[in-house]
């Protein structure tokens, strides 16, 4: 008889029990985000063998800022159920964090169950003024710097500090769009060899094409269960063992940029460190960003990293983030990992992140 | 170090206009509202479970988290379940003051939307008032809610109020 | 009923015309760029913030004194993009950059102006270029640009 593991933060258990996600695609035209994230409700839902009556509560994670319209996460409640009333909260957020604030209210006791949803259609609008509109409205917005360039700022410091050359950058996307070629809800697998991809152009250097995510329209849903009822839904319930979130300054003249010392230190009080990681499945959306995270989260060369793909293979805004945590968790519940990490970042240039282990009970 | 400011004031405003260009995509069961206007008519959904008429259609029940594939075409004549005097002039206002929103219940509807109430003097719209739609002329028809001008009394009695209590 | 295949987008434009206070911090900031000059704060131990904030960043105290900084400064990183979006700063090739400018401990983000992306690296020196008077607002773009030392 399995017994879940006791978490480092927090004092009951919880579990990551189902996950689902929409395949990836440059533009979902037919469907709007309530049918897009209908069926993945529903495979949510059918994996766990559960219906909306069992859920407590839903937290979703989405930005109005995609679509252009404000409270247009409320739209998208329409694919949930949410009658009889229900708890329900949203994160104008990666749904990662939304799964951060399920873990926190089924610490509270009195609910046993979350369903976490996150969507996004960067296909909408131009993803890279929408996204400058997250930085200093006084000194950095008006000059609308877009997120390739603010990337390869960061990319450059690594690459002065000795910390890794193009030829590493495209290792990493060489090997992640080849990974994603087993994965069907991948929007870019290809198999190209780093030769072929340093004779890219940069697009603002020392990134070049390869190195950066593409723009995708796309939807994941999961459920969390409290305590040992996890062990009614799987067999292998995905338990969250250590969870914690840093964030740094907001001016990136501040920063050390080639460094992730937020990471570093969720990854510290999640107890990264404290076993070997089977898995990683890293929030690096450019390709420089993987080598820089796996250095911060301290992971050794035995650890697989983004066995999905990862980001550079399908990039949903919103819902990103939350796709690291389901494919981790699959792999806990597949049989494939014992021990994983689980990343999502946040914020212009890695300036939020998200730090979670991921363990199968002993 | 120097903190002095010239004899010109202080910068205190900084003016940050911003743009942003989307396109909009209805999705397939709004499309199909969308294209009801366009050919002069009201087209819903039923939800399968609860067999709720939802009207304009938006491909799920909101209750039953289900898909809502039946669509049903619904008539011109409606309830007004409840209204608005709106005397408030603002920006870009094209009807003239004080005017009518109504609560629009069309007949076989489970929802209500939002309706302009015209060919009655507003102290006389009342809950219950029967109404149909005056749609514009068949050449102006397109896929949004603009096709319908406006509604109208019918002159059919009054619908009570307990018939429709539970779509207030 | 048929089922129509066509779904229907439109063309929506989201606008907001923001007026912003600024606060006698960013306010000093933009002040001194109407000047034709950079201004930091001092926050904890001395240490020199640009562009200037209401709280040192990495301890949360309050910052107090202005510096002048500059016009001179360090480029610490940068990016060259040889197509400029429609919206950058530049219609022709640039580098966005984060300069450190003389006096300051932080770097700021804006544009180098160069020929090519060779002439720019980590660690060269370059001028703050600002708009004639005449034409500075009191906003980030009165600094028009930093130009590499050697060719200003």
């Amino acid at each position: 008889m399995s017994t879940a593991p006791q978490p480092k933060q927090g004092t009951r258990p919880v579990a990551i029990v189902s996950f689902a996600q929409a395949p990836t695609q440059r533009r979902i035209e037919q469907a709007n985000e309530v049918e897009l994230l209908m069926p993945v409700i529903g495979e949510v839902y059918a994996q766990a063998n559960m219906t909306k009556d069992d859920v407590d509560f839903v937290c979703s994670g989405s930005t109005d800022y995609l679509i252009g319209g404000p409270f247009s996460f409320v739209t998208a409640l329409d694919a949930v159920g949410v009658w009889p009333p229900k708890r329900e909260s949203h994160v104008e957020m990666d749904a990662a964090w939304a799964l951060y604030e399920s873990w926190v209210q089924l610490q509270e006791g009195d609910l046993d169950v979350a369903l976490i949803y996150g969507f996004g259609k960067s296909s909408l609008g131009d993803l890279q003024r929408i996204l400058a509109l997250q930085l200093d409205p006084y000194t950095m917005a008006p000059l609308w710097p877009d997120q390739v360039s603010l990337a390869a700022l960061q990319a450059q410091a690594m690459i002065d500090k000795g910390l890794a050359t193009e030829e590493d950058f495209a290792g990493v996307a060489s090997r992640s769009r080849r990974d994603a070629m087993n994965n069907p809800n991948a929007q870019v697998a290809n198999d190209l060899d780093v030769a072929t991809l340093l004779k890219e152009e940069y697009i603002a250097s020392p990134l070049r094409r390869h190195c950066v995510p593409p723009l995708s329209d796309g939807a994941a849903a999961m459920i969390l269960v409290a305590g040992d009822r996890a062990f009614d839904v799987v067999d292998r319930p995905a338990w969250i063992t250590g969870i914690d979130h840093r964030i740094e300054a907001h001016a990136f003249g501040v920063r050390d940029l080639a460094t992730s010392p937020s990471t570093t230190k969720a990854a510290h009080i999640a107890g990264v460190g404290e076993g070997d990681v089977d898995v990683a499945e890293i929030h690096a959306p450019f390709a420089h960003q993987e080598i820089l995270l796996a250095s911060a989260l301290g992971l050794s060369s035995t650890t697989a990293l983004n066995p999905s793909g990862g980001p550079l293979a399908a990039n949903p805004l919103m819902a990103g983030g939350l796709i690291r945590f389901g494919e981790a968790a699959n792999r806990i519940m597949d049989g494939t990992a014992s021990r994983a990490v689980a990343h999502a970042t946040s914020g212009p240039i890695l300036q939020q992140n998200l730090v979670a282990v991921l363990e199968a009970a002993s | 170090m120097s903190d002095a400011l010239e004899i010109q004031e202080p910068v205190t405003m900084l003016s940050t206009p911003i743009r942003l260009n989307y396109d909009f995509t209805a999705g397939v069961a709004q499309s199909r509202s969308l294209r009801g206007y366009a050919e002069g008519r009201f087209v819903g959904q039923r939800c399968p479970v609860c067999k709720k008429v939802y009207v304009p259609s938006r491909g799920s029940c909101p209750v039953d988290a289900v898909p809502t594939k039946e669509e049903v075409v619904l008539p011109n004549t409606a309830t007004v379940t409840t209204f608005c005097v709106v005397n408030v002039p603002f920006a870009g206002q094209s009807i003239e003051i004080p005017y009518i929103t109504a609560s629009i219940l069309l007949d076989g509807a489970d929802i209500t939307f939002m309706g302009l109430i015209q060919g009655i003097p507003a102290d006389e719209v009342r809950m219950g008032l029967r109404v149909e739609a005056v749609w514009v002329p068949k050449e102006e028809l397109g896929p949004t809610l603009a096709s319908v001008k406006y509604f109208q009394p019918t002159g059919e009695p009054d619908r009570e109020i307990s018939t429709f209590r539970e779509h207030l | 009923m048929a089922e129509p295949t066509e779904v229907y987008t439109s063309a929506h434009v989201l606008e907001y015309p923001y007026s912003r206070s600024v606060g006698p911090v960013i306010g000093a900031f933009l002040t001194g760029l109407r000047e034709g000059k950079i201004v930091g704060i001092r926050g904890e131990n001395g240490r020199v913030i640009v562009p200037p904030t209401e709280y040192d960043p990495e301890t949360g105290a309050e910052t107090s004194g202005f510096v002048d900084v500059g016009p001179g400064g360090v480029i610490e990183t940068w990016a060259w993009v040889e197509h400029p979006r429609d919206d950058a700063p530049r219609s022709t090739p640039f580098a966005w950059a984060l300069v450190r400018l003389d006096g300051a401990d932080t770097a700021l983000l804006h544009v180098v102006d160069a020929a090519s992306k060779d002439e720019v690296t980590t660690g060269a020196r370059v001028t703050a270029h600002f708009l004639d008077e005449g034409e500075r607002q009191g906003r980030i773009q009165d600094l028009c640009c930093f130009q590499l030392e050697e060719t200003s």
